[in-house]
């Protein structure tokens, strides 16, 4: 199938899923999804240098966080319409990202997966101290109660769910695109061996270079509209755990070799922790995550479509 | 007539062991040198140092008459090194015409500009078929046995259309039946005018594959020329079999 009929289906089950929201006429349906939505950025994200390449990135939320301070600051600084703060939060984090590929890619395993904790350390005290951002304090964003788009005013909540539907479908686009390129299978051949990728031309420091800077663009568009949607930002929360851990967790229940894994996961993991925030207490989502992981880890290494491939091929053995 | 790889007094250090000392070393166009030598002798460490894995301290690597220290592995390959390796490095995810197709697209891509999607499959199927893996080309790596696993690996190296191949003790943990496929295959691919180093401990294989043989102990070089004078040197009998 060609990108250009992916993306229109994509856009079509987007626009299902938006008049579907407005059926039920209920709004949090539309500021749940945006989360759902937001994890399918953030692991689509994550998997084109975590699955793609096989380098665990630990620091998901300071990317995710330096679009949303991004945001913060251009709001106080010059405000401009959130689509251009997106394109921004995508420019800041991908630069910020190119700089952590170029200072950690040298590095495997463990020692990289630290290395990107510690850079979001590095980057959590950088904006705590920092008071034209808020600092320690947090900052408070005033949006408006609708928004005009094409005429139609939409409540405001319904418009950062259109903007992130629109960012899901971009990061998909990408994430399927590389796969199926001449990158992705430069990608794969770094996951499967680097030493042996070299020795067969594939410059992988330059390759891993591309995925940090695009893993980090796309995780710091998810970011920039988070301010508008919270209202109130403060470093705990740009910079939380949960942004950490489910950009890794979702691609690794849904499968990390390929698009359609994060995707899953992020809606799987995404729905079940919007059912228990309304359900149980908001602690017991992080321990939803966690007993999914160890269960995926164990019963499903390669994730939901690694899985149902493995089914597959056995039943075509047969 | 120039030599196409000249070592030129290179050395490597692992902090205060000392890998390889001074090695000279010239291998010419179209031709097969036999790199010998005990366990621990330098061998895969000169391997690394002209493939670009290992960058050296001292003296310089020239290919085709340039330079080389410096550079990176890919680029070495694309400048006409190949390489296979001591313990076959497949991509595990890739199956096996998608593994011929990596040098193909990054490193023959890059020499000739961009060739058609239908031409470079033509010639993943040609080269599985030199090795006599045309038949297995959709299959997984992990589906392999140990001697198709070599042939891949050999087969890899060829795709990236080298001047040099430095085949790693491609036949270790072979049978002789093997041992003489993969002689035969070596062979073949010298005909085609690849220069081949192979470094082996079966010397059965070495003495029929060479035309000249290099023989290394502790990181020095101790004899180079014909292998029948080579084995009988003294100083390589020493090494191999004690004073």
């Amino acid at each position: 199938m060609s990108t250009l009929k992916f993306t229109l289906i994509c856009a079509f089950v987007g626009a299902g899923v938006w008049f579907g929201g407005h059926l039920f006429g209920i709004g949090y349906l539309f500021f749940a999804g945006y989360t759902i939505l937001q994890f399918i950025v953030l692991s689509s994200a994550w998997n084109i240098l975590g699955g793609y390449c096989g380098y665990v990135n630990f620091g998901s939320a300071a990317f995710f966080a330096l679009g949303a301070y991004t945001t913060v600051f251009f709001y106080k600084f010059y405000p401009l319409p959130i689509p251009v703060l997106i394109v921004l939060g995508a420019v800041v984090s991908g630069i910020v990202g190119l700089g952590m590929g170029y200072l950690t890619l040298r590095l495997r395993g463990a020692f990289f997966a630290i290395a990107t904790l510690a850079m979001a350390v590095v980057l959590q005290t950088l904006v705590v101290n920092w008071d034209y951002v808020g600092g320690s304090r947090g900052a408070y964003i005033v949006r408006t109660e609708s928004v005009p788009v094409f005429g139609f005013a939409l409540e405001y909540i319904e418009y950062l769910f259109l903007l992130m539907m629109v960012l899901a479908i971009v990061s998909l686009v990408a994430s399927r695109s590389i796969a199926r390129s001449q990158l992705g299978f430069g990608f794969a051949t770094i996951r499967d061996d680097e030493l042996a990728a070299e020795a067969s031309g594939v410059p992988t420091l330059r390759l891993k270079l591309i995925a940090t800077t695009i893993s980090g663009a796309l995780m710091g568009m998810a970011g920039a509209p988070f301010p508008y949607y919270i209202g109130y930002l403060q470093p705990a929360s740009a910079f939380g755990l949960e942004y950490g851990v489910n950009s890794i967790a979702m691609p690794i229940i849904g499968g990390t070799t390929s698009w359609v894994g994060p995707l899953i996961g992020a809606i799987l993991l995404g729905s079940l922790q919007q059912l228990a925030t309304v359900t149980i207490p908001s602690a017991v989502n992080l321990l939803i995550v966690g007993l999914l992981l160890v269960t995926f880890v164990v019963i499903a290494p390669n994730g939901i479509v690694g899985l149902v491939q493995e089914r597959l091929r056995a039943w075509r053995a047969k | 007539m120039s030599a196409l790889l000249h070592v030129n007094n290179i050395s490597k250090r692992f902090g205060g062991f000392v890998a390889l000392d001074q090695i000279e070393l010239e291998v010419h166009e179209g031709e097969r040198l036999g790199l010998i030598g005990p366990n621990g002798s330098g061998k895969s460490t000169l391997v690394n140092c002209i493939c670009g894995t290992l960058q050296n301290e001292e003296g310089q690597v020239y290919f085709d008459g340039a330079p080389m220290n410096g550079l990176a592995a890919h680029q070495r390959t694309h400048r006409g090194v190949a390489r296979s390796f001591q313990l076959p490095r497949p991509f595990h995810s890739l199956n096996l015409v998608d593994n011929i197709r990596v040098p193909m697209l990054y490193t023959v891509h890059k020499r000739t500009g961009p060739l058609h999607a239908d031409t470079v499959d033509a010639r993943c199927i040609e080269l599985l078929r030199l090795v006599g893996l045309d038949h297995k080309a959709r299959q997984m790596p992990r589906d392999l046995t140990q001697v198709e696993m070599r042939k891949l690996e050999l087969a890899r190296a060829v795709a990236a259309e080298p001047k040099l191949l430095i085949a790693d003790e491609s036949m270790a943990g072979l049978s002789h039946s093997e041992i003489d496929d993969i002689l035969s295959l070596l062979m073949r691919l010298n005909e085609r005018g690849i220069t081949i180093i192979l470094i082996e401990h079966i010397m059965s294989a070495v003495m029929k594959f060479s035309q000249r043989l290099a023989v290394l102990v502790s990181g020095k070089k101790v004899a180079d020329g014909k292998p029948d004078d080579v084995v009988r040197n003294p100083e390589v009998v020493r090494a191999y079999l004690g004073q």
